[in-house]
């Protein structure tokens, strides 16, 4: 029978090694996996790459691994989000690296990670600093930069219902970076609201499949704080 | 800038109110950060205009009561939402295939600078500043059909910010084909900014005075 319910956040991540590439899905607080972050934060790791397109906000989640040092390096879109103190002041200090990446680059990094293509052209930053040391080649008489596929050891995923099969379903704009990034990883871990029998989800409405889902831990916590 | 105009400029409202205006019905519309946001305010409702959010929501709809506010509904400005009658989620991915592939008839951005060839600047203010972020402006500024830019005419003092060539970091080059400004309505044309239309007792000349690059009436 497979069933890839594990007992405990702490449980799912145990196996998450130092230097590890970190996925992690969300836009601000909705559809953040913030438990199994948390968990992260007890394995005491180090040199972790986290890809999220918030850099965290406050001083728990993302903003917590970061506050104590458990990362090198983030790759994200957005780090400037309100209450987003502890990326600012570590960046300030130059104690953290930061690749930002236009955010569709960012999903279309990671779709190909996920579909196998090792790195595609686009128009989006050709000419500008982002674009800077890109290879370039026009299409069409439009100047595109070369990306490549951003792939991650791991992935963290919030779901709103999952059955044992790893079947995920999202809540409404919590879906957000998660269906890429769930098939973006070698190891994804979701976080799910609600647990379901396997057969109870309409085919129709699985968003992702379990086969691209390798463990499920069930916290029902309930909304997402905003701020 | 010593012109005398006995004008008022137009508000935050204002602005985005004379830009939804000129919004037809059907198109699908993504709206940036600050002033743009305010557009959708001023589509009425039997106007049918599909608003999109890159964070996966399509057919966004006004901001809820307080009683009916919902944290999974967040726009990409993480303000809460609502969704349309007809409206949809989506994923990140699905949400800039729909920008990036050219499927937005218009997108409207705030701006530092505007250059008379199209480039825009809205990102960064220099190339070292603290943390820099860009969000979607990059893919939404190439990949939309339209770009329209909104933004203040000049800076808080004075300085123009329809320039010949843009002095901030770009976020794309020669994208923009509109700008409305609290004073004006201009086209990027292949010569340059022309002024479609002011607003009452502005002259071309007292436009031209607080404007870097070269102005001229539309034909």
């Amino acid at each position: 029978m497979i069933d890839k319910f594990v007992a405990s956040a702490l449980e799912a991540v145990a196996d998450v090694r130092d230097g590890a590439t970190v996925l992690i899905g969300g836009f601000g607080q909705v559809g953040t996996p913030n438990h199994l972050i948390e968990a992260l934060c007890e394995r005491g790791l180090r040199d972790l790459t986290v890809v999220s397109n918030n850099a965290g906000t406050g001083a728990h989640g993302l903003a917590r691994l970061m506050a104590e040092g458990r990362v090198r390096k983030v790759i994200c879109s957005y780090p400037r989000s309100r209450g987003s103190v502890v990326l600012e002041e570590l960046y300030r200090e130059g104690r953290i690296e930061l690749e930002v990446v236009p955010q569709g680059t960012m999903a279309e990094r990671m779709r190909a990670a996920g579909a196998g293509i090792p790195a595609f052209w686009t128009p989006t930053a050709a000419g500008t600093q982002l674009g800077e040391g890109k290879e370039v080649r026009a299409f069409g008489g439009r100047a595109c930069v070369l990306e490549h596929a951003l792939k991650g050891d791991v992935a963290l995923i919030e779901a709103w219902e999952a059955d044992r099969w790893g079947n995920l379903t999202y809540r409404m704009s919590g879906r957000n970076f998660n269906p890429v990034m769930a098939m973006a990883a070698d190891l994804t871990i979701v976080q799910t609201q609600h647990r379901v029998a396997l057969g109870e989800l309409d085919p129709e409405r699985i968003v992702t499949p379990g086969v691209f889902v390798d463990r499920v831990v069930h916290i029902p916590y309930g909304k997402p704080r905003l701020w | 800038m010593d012109t005398v105009v006995d004008v008022v400029p137009l508000d935050r409202h204002g602005m985005a109110r004379r830009l939804a205006a000129d919004i037809p019905e059907g198109w699908v519309v993504n709206l940036g950060i600050g002033i743009p946001t305010l557009v959708s305010d001023h589509v009425p409702a039997e106007r049918e205009v599909i608003f999109q959010a890159e964070n996966g929501v399509i057919g966004v709809g006004p901001a809820p009561p307080p009683a009916e506010e919902d944290p999974w509904l967040i726009n990409a400005g993480k303000q809460m939402v609502t969704l349309r009658p007809g409206g949809s989620f989506v994923s990140q991915s699905d949400s800039f295939a729909l920008i990036r592939g050219g499927h937005l008839d218009l997108c409207v951005l705030g701006a530092f600078e505007v250059a008379e060839n199209g480039d825009i600047a809205n990102w960064a203010i220099s190339s070292n500043e603290k943390a820099p972020a860009v969000g979607g402006a990059m893919d939404l500024a190439a990949g939309a059909k339209r770009l329209w830019v909104i933004m203040e005419h000049t800076t808080k003092d004075g300085r123009p910010r329809l320039v010949k060539r843009c002095s901030y970091p770009l976020t794309a080059l020669g994208v923009v084909s509109r700008v409305y400004t609290n004073l004006a309505v201009l086209d990027v044309t292949p010569e340059g900014f022309a002024v479609r239309d002011m607003i009452p007792g502005m002259t071309l000349e007292a436009l031209q005075a607080r404007t870097e690059a070269k102005l001229r009436p539309a034909a």
